[in-house]
């Protein structure tokens, strides 16, 4: 079995004194493409903040590579997110900068590259993503699908180990949505790196997922861990094998 | 680097191609040797290949770039399965050719031309704007506009009570310059208690008013600005206009009238306080309150003050219209929205003073 990359321990969640989720216990495997799934507002974008150590978790432990994140000093925390790529819902790119600058502050920060080769990278992280020649536009001069892609390029720029996504394919239509799943997975195939992400689209679920993990608002913890193919013909749980085939008859209600 | 047998080059690529690695070849380099040549195969040869990163990477797109458009064959020998999956997924989509604007250098850039060209868009555009606001106004007065009240109170709430503060300090402390800068000069002619007359006139003629057009400047009028601006950037005001509704009636038009309504109050509040002022001041240089107040009331008229009032209308007014005209006309950018509230604080300071300066020979020619 291969090496955990990231394992999550006993956590627990919580908003003041509102329960998010409790006891998540779990782990992702390295070169895994690992999807956080769940109805809305069952915790999954707040799962993903407690593993970017944006929120810091009410109990428990989440570890990277065997080493305690939610433990580690400020210090060793910037250190250890150094190998991470993240994208966001809405791209988090800087309105104020072209693509080229965006993709070049990773690269300034953290890399001693001279300007030619950081311009070199940035042509090449730019052809990746099959957005060759847009360096000098704003992010407010492309379509939303260019700018996830152009979120994901900048995610890629210092070759990160993890790669986590917050609804990547949110307001994308199917085709561009499926476009940007291949990409991932072709990403992942030749880096080799770990990919969380957080959705809800079936799709993108069971195209590139090998693992997942589904979080129940109503018990408010993890009811379904494993491959979503199998969870959705062979988990125990009637409402995940209902959230996995798409079906709303049964007795499952919307929870807030 | 290259090896040729006529038709075709062999790029080979040896030793560790990471970052600090060193003795990495220049992509310059190779496209003259190449361009040399005229060859028909270009094969890239990594059996003698270290370490890699994105550096390689970037230097065989760009060599792969160079084949595809000299139409040279593109070729790889030994090349690890991840750097051919990677290269694969790069040129899968061809470049996009940006229609380019030509660099030129800075001095080039800016001419008369262009300058005469960018104050009559700006004209235009002011000119635009004052139309939209008279006939919003109209509409108001006819009561057909969407000007809700709440609106109006809240912004008036954020251009009154909220600057207090602020005024207080400004207007106490410039009746203190005030106050110094007459006692100093009136000593010599031994008329020290003029002081309160210079006070009381300035303060209600001129400094009352332009402290707290000044300070409401920069204050209200910028986040006018920064507010109209970062609803432009989230689409707020898009909705606004596609549900029927008048941007202009609906949100320029509540902060216009709040502004002209608070100035006047402040201006009150500000000439109150800026006296009081010049009354410690005068207090430190031996006269009494009593005799500065006394002094004080020969000088003070209805004239004096209304002539602040009316300033100070008019001041709010091209403040609001400076704010919201820049917070309207922002981009949808975060930097946009700073360029929107400095465009607001600078316009409305320049109003101001060009305003002030036409009030004051009006008055002059006026006698009054």
């Amino acid at each position: 079995m291969p090496q955990a990359h990231i394992e999550v321990r006993g956590l627990r969640m919580t908003y003041g004194s509102r329960l998010i989720q409790r006891d998540l216990d779990f782990a992702i495997n390295r070169g895994d493409i690992f999807v956080i799934m769940g109805g809305s507002g069952c915790g999954k974008s707040t799962l993903l903040k407690h593993l970017l150590g944006l929120i810091e978790p009410a109990d428990g432990d989440i570890l990277y590579s065997g080493e305690s994140f939610v433990h580690a000093d400020p210090a060793r925390r910037d250190a250890m997110r150094r190998s991470w790529g993240i994208t966001y819902q809405s791209g988090g790119l800087f309105s104020a900068m072209t693509l080229a600058q965006n993709l070049a502050l990773p690269l300034q920060l953290y890399t001693s590259y001279s300007s030619s080769e950081r311009d070199e990278i940035i042509a090449y992280k730019l052809a990746l993503v099959g957005l060759a020649g847009y360096q000098d536009y704003h992010p407010s001069e492309i379509s939303g699908g260019m700018r996830k892609r152009a979120a994901l390029a900048r995610a890629i720029a210092l070759d990160p180990e993890i790669l986590f996504f917050d609804e990547p394919s949110a307001g994308l239509d199917p085709i561009s949505s499926r476009l940007l799943d291949e990409l991932i997975v072709q990403l992942q195939e030749s880096t080799g790196a770990t990919v969380v992400m957080v959705t809800h689209e079936l799709p993108s679920i069971f195209g590139i997922a090998t693992n997942s993990v589904y979080l129940d608002a109503a018990s408010k913890t993890m009811i379904a861990y494993g491959d979503p193919r199998e969870l959705r013909d062979h988990s125990d749980q009637a409402v995940v094998r209902q959230f996995l085939a798409r079906e709303s008859s049964a007795p499952v209600e919307e929870q807030a | 680097m290259l090896s040729d047998d006529r038709e075709k080059a062999v790029l080979r690529l040896t030793g560790d191609w990471v970052q600090n690695a060193g003795g990495r070849p220049h992509f310059a380099d190779l496209e003259h040797e190449l361009r040399g040549l005229g060859i028909g195969e270009l094969e890239a040869d990594a059996s003698a290949l270290g370490r890699w990163d994105s550096l390689l990477m970037a230097f065989l797109l760009q060599a792969h770039e160079l084949c595809r458009a000299g139409e040279i064959r593109f070729s790889t020998r030994a090349m690890p399965e991840a750097v051919e999956r990677l290269l694969e997924v790069a040129t899968a989509v061809p470049p996009h050719q940006p229609a380019r604007q030509e660099r030129r250098p800075w001095y080039a850039r800016s001419s008369l031309r262009a300058a005469m060209r960018d104050l009559r868009a700006r004209t235009l555009s002011s000119l635009g704007f004052i139309g939209e606001l008279a006939i919003a106004l109209w509409r108001l007065m006819t009561g057909r506009a969407n000007t809700r009240f709440s609106d109006f109170r809240d912004c008036c709430y954020q251009a009154g009570p909220d600057a207090f503060a602020i005024i207080s300090l400004t207007s106490v402390l410039v009746g203190m310059i005030l106050a110094y800068l007459g006692a100093v000069q009136l000593r010599q002619f031994g008329a020290e208690i003029y002081v309160a007359d210079l006070v009381v006139i300035g303060t209600l003629r001129e400094m009352g008013v332009l402290m707290t057009a000044v300070v409401m400047a920069g204050r209200t009028g910028a986040a006018y600005a920064a507010q109209l601006g970062s609803m432009q950037t989230n689409e707020e005001i898009d909705a606004v206009v596609t549900m029927g509704v008048s941007p202009v009636e609906f949100l320029v038009l509540p902060r216009i009238l709040a502004l002209m309504v608070m100035m006047p109050l402040l201006t009150i509040y500000a000439n109150l306080l800026g006296i009081i002022g010049g009354g410690i001041v005068a207090g430190g240089m031996g006269i009494t309150p009593l005799m500065y107040l006394h002094e004080g009331q020969t000088a003070l008229s209805l004239v004096h003050l209304n002539v602040g009032l009316a300033k100070s209308v008019v001041f709010g007014l091209l403040i609001a219209v400076a704010g919201c005209r820049a917070g309207m006309n922002s981009g949808r950018s975060s930097a946009a929205v700073g360029q929107a509230a400095t465009e607001a604080v600078v316009t409305a300071i320049v109003y101001l003073i060009i305003a002030d300066a036409a009030f004051n020979i009006i008055f002059q020619q006026v006698g009054i």
